[in-house]
């Protein structure tokens, strides 16, 4: 982290924000297809973390010593495509190719297809297996970077998901931290409705992790819980972000029905509206 | 007679034929790759001493990753390993992994590009006593499938641990098959392993039919071929131990060359060696096949020799196929 948290980097961090979710709906809109609410709900987490949070160099996305983020639930992609955008990985430009025929950008992330991604995504439950081998292979060549892993709350209902909490439980994988999009919805409903996931800090605090939870919208509470994770050595530790899915489009907000189709025209174009007038508000703001 | 060039053991038509588990020779490599290459990792789920992985964990226990019954955590966690430098292998029953894990397999590592060796033990019917359950008799079907993936099935212990030697030298995902029970050891350490080759076991005269093996069956199909040539019937018998990609050519030089083929595998009859065969042979040389494998169905507990005997994979209904074959040319 390049600088102290003030309020000028808060406001400059929630325009990437706003800026970023102005490119989700223009991408998921061109596309045609795509999840909306998870994206738009994360925006916040994303800006937070490709402007303030990692270590990295857009210029050398291999770069050895790089902090690692691995998106796990993959679908929320157009979030982690126009965050890598903004901080310089690819023309913000190639984001209208999100879906089409010949694009770097396919629908989930595909590691060899776009510099930058460090895993393939998608089919959920994957994210933190992944991010416990790469940080294992930190820890063998005694590398100093931090993995974070995004997780749905969703994937808490995969098998996978508890393999991988127990393994870094009984590894003590402590250079990783896992943050999870707690928004309450997914495909089919409401979580507590389709597959009840509380309480979740008690599951994830019986298995052995440090638990923190915070508001996933607030960026300066956000990066304060990252910093509190970093210091936790004894054991990993997960974030527990509380978001609102379709965050900041009044009428996708809390809606399950966003999470897995794409605004039409009209719908774009006010959804555009709502975001641009915000964004103007946040630049009036002293 | 056997291929004098190959080195082969000599004592393969003697009662008294040396045995040991295929997966013994994955072991020993593990080790020697070990020694060499301070980015190989291994990583098994609770199957240290069945698979092999035991003096590799022992004398490299940072490298070593005990995982519990959780086979799509190994494979993601390998696929992590693997983008980061290492070279995992990962090692559990061919029925679990690349079974139960398929979907992790196919993005994590395979879509993944992510340099990993899958080591599936315990693969067909001679797993044996343990049952249906815990033979592989569909995993080179799964992997087939695979788009990139390389598939090594060695016909012994030897041969074994060249392929999981060799399987380092691969960039990529790599699938190997290993088998439980003890086999007739086949070949030596002599014996020249090329990942694309087909090397001929048996030579003869004037072959009427070519005989395409992979695993340990590939010793009943040499069986077959000397009682063959008892019989009067000239044979070459071909040790497939690279499943995919196959020597297109050279397999079309042999097929031309003989007219006729009988495929053997320890594996079902749909999507293994002798699919692998059809697909080529259909597009480029078409010729009569018999398929020697499970016929579509699954097998059951028991003896190694039992099984080969009751489901057909032995060197009786090898003869017969080929009798069968031969007389389905044109």
């Amino acid at each position: 982290m390049e600088f102290e948290l003030t309020q000028t980097k808060i406001k400059f961090l929630e325009e990437k924000a706003n800026h970023i979710r102005q490119l989700i709906i223009e991408m998921l809109a061109t596309a045609g297809s795509g999840h909306p609410a998870g994206a738009l709900g994360m925006a916040d987490i994303f800006a937070a973390f490709y402007f303030y949070i990692l270590n990295h160099d857009p210029t050398n996305p291999n770069w050895p010593d790089r902090d690692r983020l691995v998106l796990s639930n993959g679908h929320i992609c157009p979030a982690y495509y126009a965050a890598m955008a903004l901080a310089g990985y690819f023309p913000v430009e190639e984001l209208k190719t999100l879906r089409q025929i010949n694009s770097r950008l396919q629908g989930h992330p595909h590691r060899t297809s776009l510099p930058g991604l460090e895993t393939t995504s998608g089919p959920l439950g994957e994210g933190i297996s992944q991010a416990i081998g790469i940080a294992l292979a930190g820890r063998l060549d005694r590398k100093k970077y931090q993995i974070y892993c995004l997780t749905s709350d969703g994937e808490h209902q995969e098998g996978n998901t508890w393999e991988a909490v127990m393994f870094a439980a009984k590894n003590k994988i402590n250079n990783f931290t896992v943050v999870i999009d707690r928004n309450n919805i997914q495909i089919d409903g409401s979580t507590e409705e389709v597959m009840p996931l509380e309480p979740l800090r008690q599951k994830y605090e019986s298995f052995g992790w440090a638990v923190l939870e915070v508001d996933g919208n607030n960026i300066r509470t956000f990066i304060e819980s990252i910093n509190e994770a970093k210091a936790i050595s004894e054991k990993p530790t997960v974030i527990i972000a509380y978001t609102v899915p379709g965050k900041d489009v009044s009428f996708m907000e809390k809606d399950f029905h966003w999470h897995g189709q794409a605004p039409k025209p009209d719908q774009a174009a006010a959804a555009l509206k709502e975001l641009r007038t915000l964004a103007e508000k946040i630049r009036r703001e002293d | 007679m056997l291929n004098p060039d190959l080195k082969l053991n000599q004592n393969i038509f003697n009662q008294e034929i040396e045995q040991k588990p295929i997966r013994d020779g994955y072991g020993l490599a593990l080790v020697e790759l070990g020694e060499s290459d301070p980015n190989i990792v291994v990583l098994t789920a609770d199957l240290v001493e069945s698979t092999r992985v035991e003096t590799f964990a022992k004398k490299f226990p940072e490298r070593f990753f005990e995982v519990g019954v959780a086979e799509q955590n190994m494979a993601a966690i390998a696929a992590g390993l693997a983008v980061s430098g290492k070279i995992p292998f990962i090692s559990s029953y061919a029925t679990f992994s690349p079974g139960k894990n398929l979907e992790t397999i196919r993005t994590t590592i395979i879509y993944n590009r992510a340099n990993v060796k899958i080591a599936g033990h315990h693969a067909g019917v001679v797993t044996g006593p343990d049952g249906a359950t815990h033979q592989a008799t569909e995993d080179l079907a799964i992997t087939r499938s695979l788009p990139g993936l390389t598939i090594f099935s060695p016909c012994d212990v030897e041969e074994a641990k060249k392929v999981t030697l060799e399987s380092v030298r691969v960039d990529g995902p790599v699938y190997l098959r290993f088998v439980r029970d003890k086999t007739p050891i086949l070949t030596t350490a002599a014996t020249p392993f090329a990942k694309d080759n087909l090397p001929v076991f048996w030579l003869s005269q004037n072959p009427t039919a070519v005989i395409f093996a992979t695993g340990h069956l590939l010793f009943q199909a040499l069986i077959a071929a000397k009682e063959l040539e008892e019989d009067g019937i000239d044979v070459l018998v071909v040790n497939v131990a690279t499943i995919k990609p196959l020597p297109e050519k050279e397999l079309v030089g042999l097929v031309e060359k003989t007219g006729a083929v009988v495929t053997v595998e320890d594996h079902q009859v749909v999507g293994g060696l002798g699919g692998a065969i059809a697909e080529i042979l259909a597009r480029t040389a078409p010729a009569p096949i018999e398929f020697i494998g499970l016929q579509d169905r699954f097998a059951e507990s028991g003896r190694l020799n039992d099984l080969i005997e009751k489901y057909n994979l032995g060197s009786v209904a090898i003869r017969a196929a080929v009798k069968k074959v031969i007389q389905r040319k044109k």
